[in-house]
């Protein structure tokens, strides 16, 4: 643990403690006014409740360069990216990644290798559709495993997590809240609605919240669609390729088309925004592993297009090998960050729920 | 430069209210703000609040709060020391401040925790001040308000009955404008020490400025010079007991100390002066600005022990922690053994002490002591020991400008045909003494808008 990242932290929150102005804003200041003292947990807690929208920064009466020399957002975002590499299992592997957008590149690149090699070596067995570039059995062979490391490794980092923010066990109360408050991204919305300082200083917009909508439900559409063309494919005997009005395209095209815009919004969100308000050694690791999201969308969808053309196999390559370098980057690239704010959020609605309210308050 | 109709001296809340509310009336105006963009915004930047009449719940506000309490509240903390009818003015006009300044890009929230008492009469601003002041920039730029920050007014060229121009510093340049009106709204005169020492002596020198560094009176004096009539107490500055660690200036909000009731509070000779326990903190933490004043070195050092860590809001500064009161009194430079005998007649004058309620006047005093602790007197008995060092922070002046209520100024021929003033440099008008929460901002706000609305009127 960065005993440098959490003392600063530390530092801030104990001063915003004895201020309060941002109390309205989001879940992160109830949270941190509840106690009097941080132990490292909670620091790690409020650092992943914070959506870094940054309001509480351009309306702090104490940034530099005031000599208190407050930021907050940032603080919390080098805490929460810290957290995120010590929880991760294996966690060099987090290490190497969430500070490194050259080498989330460089799997990408990796990823398309072992597709194209694949698709080579291991070729069709005589399938229809996309399967006639890469057999069904191949492809579960690579992806199954790839599905599943990421899976075991994301729940190892989480019950870690869970230790550390000194969780129980969560009331399904705890989960509905949590949905509620990650569905609407309201923490992004701040308490006025009128949504986050981002991409000029202290105008409020909701443009960021829009473009996470975006890509989350873009994402999780996309996800669906995987899902369904895997119960039609095991349960219905319904094997690829399925037609435009099949649970899988409806589900995926929608899906690769918000997952694309929200990609491209984000990024160009993100070179607009401060980067002194965020994690800026993350900086680099952020866009590239928001730019491989967004080629496994785009990708995707000119595998659909141009399914039928001759260069169909080359964008398969490209596209699977994408997938491939996404799923098994998740836990140790910014994809992790869904889990642990998810955590977050169950535990503060679990505070919420078994604390005395107003516990630390003043006489 | 010499464009502009009206000039506005001063950022903070007054000075965007008058800029905002002339911009809309078709004025073309420019605000002279000395500080730079991360200071802006003058005192405002350091509020959370303003008081405002209502009739029944609106917004964060929860029942009513009418114009007679309202005025019965300012009547209290002023000791009558105000103009009623200016005043009623500010009162009247408040309610609908709330759904202009919302128009206008404020938000509010609910009363902060550990601030219920204030939930029906005070409307919170959604971050804070700054929120406030950075709402009210992006609307007055919004407007074509032109914003010019580090401009330093050094004069306003008063001919017979109105202003003919402007000087100020900008850049290292000296600049001169000559708009059709001037709106004054540059605050009080507290960051300037050698102007607070004059009042008060060498004292001032250790007084700390709860606000901005850049309230320096320089157009307040350079008016007053001039001719123009005056109100408040030239002598007096509103004052209260804040942590001694603050910075000098720009400390604000988190620098307060409410540990006092629970603590015995000593001089740098460890001996008490004055009951800890007189009343809550809420009414006694500005006549503990002046008791810390007048306390050799303007210091003084509270002492709890752990039974009252919790009794109070956090401080930004952890607490000077000790086993025994010997050792607290050598971290915080006083002399021991003096220290432990005040201790000990403290805690030897204290009684029962079941009685104890820290949310309110308990009645759990001393007895034989001099002076004595009328409520939450318990003794210092349970180590660990907290010592906090407690100075005098000035949070505003009450000396400004006479307007009357279009917020025109005069001289004592009569009104400067195009001269407004509004928020702290003509708050003593209304405020003559104590302080009113969220008062000055609510003076600010009615005023800035009158001010915006008459000088607009005049140049049209």
């Amino acid at each position: 643990m960065s005993t440098d990242l959490i003392q600063e932290a530390r530092r801030q929150a104990e001063i915003c403690n004895a201020c309060r102005y941002c109390e309205g804003f989001c879940s992160v200041f109830p949270s941190l006014q509840s106690r009097r003292a941080f132990a490292d947990g909670d620091i790690t807690q409020l650092a992943n409740l914070c959506h870094n929208c940054r309001g509480c920064y351009y309306a702090c009466q104490y940034t530099a360069p005031h000599e208190f020399d407050l930021n907050l957002p940032r603080a919390l975002a080098e805490v929460r990216r810290e957290s995120w590499e010590r929880f991760a299992w294996p966690a060099p592997l987090a290490r190497m990644f969430h500070t490194h957008g050259d080498r989330i590149a460089l799997a990408a690149v990796a990823g398309f290798a072992v597709l194209f090699m694949a698709i080579r070596a291991l070729g069709s067995a005589g399938g229809e559709g996309f399967y006639s570039a890469l057999s069904h059995a191949a492809m579960v062979a690579i992806f199954l495993p790839a599905f599943l490391f990421p899976l075991l490794s994301l729940a190892i980092g989480v019950g870690r997590y869970w230790r550390e923010v000194a969780g129980s066990l969560p009331h399904p109360r705890d989960f509905v809240a949590a949905l509620g408050m990650a569905g609407r991204m309201k923490d992004l919305a701040a308490g006025h609605g009128d949504g986050c300082n981002f991409e000029d200083e202290d105008r409020f917009s909701h443009a960021r919240r829009h473009a996470h909508h975006a890509v989350m439900y873009g994402f999780l559409l996309c996800f669906a669609s995987t899902v369904s063309g895997t119960v039609m494919h095991y349960f219905l005997d319904m094997p690829a390729p399925y037609p435009i009005w099949s649970a899988p395209k409806l589900l995926g095209v929608p899906g690769g088309v918000l997952l694309t815009i929200g990609c491209i919004w984000m990024i160009v969100l993100k070179r607009r925004a401060d980067p002194d308000l965020a994690d800026v050694a993350a900086q680099g690791g952020e866009l590239a592993f928001i730019a491989l999201l967004g080629f496994v969308a785009l990708s995707g969808l000119a595998v659909y297009a141009l399914g039928n053309t001759a260069i169909m196999p080359s964008l398969l390559a490209l596209h699977l090998g994408s997938v491939l370098a996404f799923f098994l980057l998740t836990p140790f690239t910014k994809m992790a960050h869904g889990v642990y704010r998810f955590a977050a959020l169950v535990r503060d609605a679990q505070s919420k729920r078994t604390e005395r309210p107003g516990s630390a308050k003043g006489a | 430069m010499n464009t502009h109709d009206i000039a506005v001296i001063g950022g903070g809340n007054a000075a965007l209210c008058a800029a905002i509310t002339a911009a809309e009336a078709g004025a073309k105006v420019v605000i002279l703000e000395t500080a730079p963009k991360p200071y802006r915004g003058g005192n405002s930047r350091h509020t959370r609040n303003f008081r405002c009449m209502h009739s029944r719940a609106v917004g964060p506000l929860v029942e009513a709060y009418d114009e007679d309490e309202y005025f019965d509240d300012l009547m209290k903390v002023t000791g009558g020391k105000t103009d009623a009818h200016l005043a009623r003015l500010a009162i009247r006009n408040s309610e609908e401040c709330l759904h202009w300044m919302q128009d206008h890009g404020v938000r509010f929230q609910p009363s902060l925790s550990g601030t219920l008492s204030l939930a029906r009469t005070n409307a919170f601003f959604m971050g804070g001040g700054k929120a406030l002041v950075n709402a009210y920039y992006r609307t007055a730029e919004r407007l074509g308000v032109d914003i010019v920050y580090e401009a330093n007014v050094t004069h306003l060229d008063l001919e017979i009955d109105r202003i003919a121009g402007i000087d100020y510093t900008h850049g290292g340049q000296a600049h001169r404008i000559s708009p059709k009106a001037v709106i004054v709204a540059s605050g009080g005169f507290q960051a300037d020490t050698d102007w607070l020492a004059r009042a008060w002596g060498p004292a001032a020198e250790n007084f700390l400025i709860r606000g901005t560094a850049h309230n320096r009176g320089v157009v307040l004096a350079d008016l007053l010079d001039q001719g123009l009539q005056s109100v408040g107490d030239p002598t007096q500055c509103h004052a209260v007991a804040i942590d001694g660690r603050a910075p000098k200036y720009d400390g604000g909000i988190v620098t307060r100390l409410d540990c006092v009731p629970f603590s015995i509070v000593v001089n740098k000779n460890a001996e008490r002066f004055y009951d800890e326990g007189e009343d809550v903190w809420p009414k006694r933490y500005a006549i503990w600005g002046r008791l810390v004043a007048a306390q050799p070195d303007q210091i003084a050092y509270a002492i709890i022990d752990s039974k009252s860590l919790e009794l109070f809001m956090p401080s930004v500064f952890p607490p000077l922690k000790a086993d025994t009161v010997g050792q607290l009194a050598a971290m915080m430079g006083l002399p021991a053994d003096r220290l432990c005998k005040t201790v000990d007649a403290f805690n030897a004058a204290c009684g029962d002490t079941s009685g104890f309620r820290s949310a309110e006047l308990d009645g759990v005093g001393t007895t034989g002591l001099t002076p004595p602790k009328t409520n939450w007197a318990r003794p210092l008995t349970d180590p660990p020991f907290y010592g906090y060092s407690l100075r005098t922070g000035v949070t505003f002046t009450y000396l400004g400008l006479k307007v009357d209520e279009s917020a025109r100024c005069r001289t004592d021929a009569g009104p400067v045909r195009n001269l407004w003033a509004a928020g702290e440099v003509m708050a003593g008008s209304i405020l003559g003494q104590g302080y009113l929460a969220g008062f000055g901002m609510t003076i600010g706000t009615v005023f800035g808008r009158i001010a915006g609305r008459e000088a607009a009127a005049y140049v049209n």
